[in-house]
């Protein structure tokens, strides 16, 4: 298990134990954690899965994947040098703890 | 006023984004998910690519058992709804515990659609590909090494098809038409999947419709025989509007709806693969089969259920689709006699008089977001501003 928390935009905080393996938005969807929509399914088509990583982890989440850029271009919310898709984020145990904030919108 | 009771009919993507919305929108009136499946509702899309490799059910499932407890929605399934009385505002169901009634105040139609079954004999020998059941009898038969006939070469087809060529199985596509998805993309990208699949190895039967499967594989219109060990029927889909046509409601290519997404009854919407509706474009009759189409309709009618409004719905088409390497996207929607202009290597407009109608791209996720934006813009769009974005 990992553990993530997702900060909502209001600032309201959901932690839950993630299988490893999954992505920080099939985590959030299977986790019934609102703010995360996932509307492809995590096949980066769609930029309803927008997230900022959380300063301290920003490192070990590492680069955008290829491909995201482009897609984030399209969120629903502000894109700053934290933005990531979450489907793209997969959980390895080197993430446990991970804290990722969730934008005002999705759609 | 809002409706007290709401019940949505069928559990697919669309029905259960319609649960997700209402709430979302803070209906806080009583909520019925009723969905012929077992378990728990799942998405469609990865059936014919990624959970063929993978076989992870549990990644298909949009919501967990938990959300339905915490948003208060009674979900019912293996539950199918056989009739609707429209005079008494009740549906009649058959589930797990024998048959019941429910009235309801507002009823929400997203029936889907289910596979076309063509006049070709011997059909019973040929595996279908809409269901989770389905795709889990395909992934057994996918463990050992099989020459695969496909018939149909639309989305579903070809997606299977680039799946099993890719694990080693000999692959043959079988199309009436003489291009691939001739109904939803251009010449050019027909090629460019042609191509593809002919570049893995993948045999193309095209403009040759397939005419009788047998156990040993399937007769071409030509009177040729093609060996398979099993076939996979995707050859289209019909919409499930047999419900609403018994009901007396409106039928056109599925349930015939209004630019407020309402059926020719007040009291029930329909949403999704089962639902024509004006293209707020230009007012022609559409239906998509897609999950935007689905999930949008979802969301536009749990707002004007909750909050009410005379909007009409507007939100703009856009697909994809996943061939081994190749990413398809779709912005907006050509119907028949849209013409087509190659723009660069991958990219594709569709125009007709009064402008692009659509843009097609391969690989390219940035034109394909930066064409979205330009068809969901105000004003008509036209070839110079795509060759713009392009550049
Ligand atoms: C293999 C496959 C791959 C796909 N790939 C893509 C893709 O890449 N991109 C994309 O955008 N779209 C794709 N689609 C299409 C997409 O999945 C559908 O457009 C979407 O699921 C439509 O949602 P819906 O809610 O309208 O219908 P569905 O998801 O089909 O749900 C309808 C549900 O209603 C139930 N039902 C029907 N009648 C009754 C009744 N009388 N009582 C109770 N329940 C009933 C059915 O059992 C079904 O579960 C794909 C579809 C398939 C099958
Ligand atoms: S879930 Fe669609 S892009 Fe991440």
């Amino acid at each position: 298990m990992v553990q993530v928390t997702y900060v909502a935009h209001d600032g309201a905080e959901t932690t839950i134990d993630a299988t490893e393996g999954d992505s920080v938005m099939q985590a959030a969807v299977a986790n019934d954690v609102d703010g995360i929509v996932g509307e492809c399914g995590g096949a980066m088509m769609c930029a309803t899965c927008h997230c900022y990583v959380d300063e301290a982890w920003a490192e070990r989440t590492g680069p955008r994947d290829e491909g995201e850029d482009d897609m984030l271009e399209g969120a629903a919310s502000e894109i700053t040098e934290r933005s990531r898709l979450s489907c793209q984020i997969k959980l390895t145990a080197e993430l446990d703890g991970l804290v990722v904030h969730l934008p005002e919108e999705q759609l | 006023m809002s409706p007290q009771h709401i019940v949505v009919v069928g559990a697919g993507q669309g029905g259960l984004q319609a649960t997700i919305s209402l709430r979302h929108a803070g209906y806080a009136g009583r909520l019925t998910l009723i969905g012929a499946e077992p378990g728990l509702p799942y998405q469609r899309p990865p059936l014919s690519k990624a959970y063929l490799k993978e076989g992870r059910a549990e990644a298909l499932m949009l919501r967990p058992q938990s959300f339905f407890e915490s948003k208060d929605i009674a979900y019912l399934p293996q539950t199918t709804v056989e009739g609707i009385d429209r005079g008494a505002g009740e549906i009649a169901f058959h589930g797990p515990d024998g048959k019941g009634r429910l009235p309801y105040d507002h009823l929400v139609l997203a029936t889907g659609t289910r596979n076309l079954r063509p006049p070709i004999e011997g059909l019973e020998h040929a595996c279908d590909l809409r269901t989770l059941a389905d795709a889990e009898t395909l992934r057994t038969r996918l463990g050992t090494p099989r020459r695969i006939a496909v018939i149909g070469g639309g989305f579903i087809g070809l997606e299977f098809a680039a799946v099993a060529r890719g694990l080693g199985h000999e692959v043959a596509v079988i199309e009436a038409a003489p291009r691939l998805m001739a109904r939803c993309v251009s010449a050019r990208m027909s090629e460019h999947f042609a191509d593809l699949h002919r570049g893995m190895g993948t045999a193309l039967h095209l403009g040759t419709p397939a005419v009788a499967v047998d156990a040993g594989g399937v007769t071409l219109g030509d009177g040729s025989h093609l060996a398979a060990d099993f076939t996979l029927l995707a050859a289209g889909v019909v919409p499930n509007a047999e419900l609403a046509a018994e009901a007396g409601l409106e039928v056109e290519n599925g349930v015939r709806l209004c630019g407020r997404l309402l059926t020719s009854d007040p009291q029930i919407s329909a949403l999704g693969d089962c639902a024509s509706f004006p293209d707020p474009r230009d007012g022609q009759r559409i239906r998509l089969e897609s999950v935007q189409a689905a999930t949008d309709h979802a969301r536009f009618i749990a707002a004007r259920l909750s909050k009410g409004g005379e909007d009409h719905y507007a939100a703009l088409p856009w697909f994809w689709s996943d061939q081994a390497d190749s990413k398809l996207q779709i912005a907006g929607f050509a119907g028949p006699g849209t013409s087509e202009v190659v723009i660069c290597d991958g990219v594709v407009a569709r125009l007709d008089d009064r402008g692009l109608v659509a843009v097609e791209t391969v690989n390219n996720a940035g034109i394909h977001m930066k064409s979205r934006r330009l068809l969901s813009g105000g004003t008509p769009a036209g070839l110079d501003d795509l060759v713009q974005i392009a550049a």
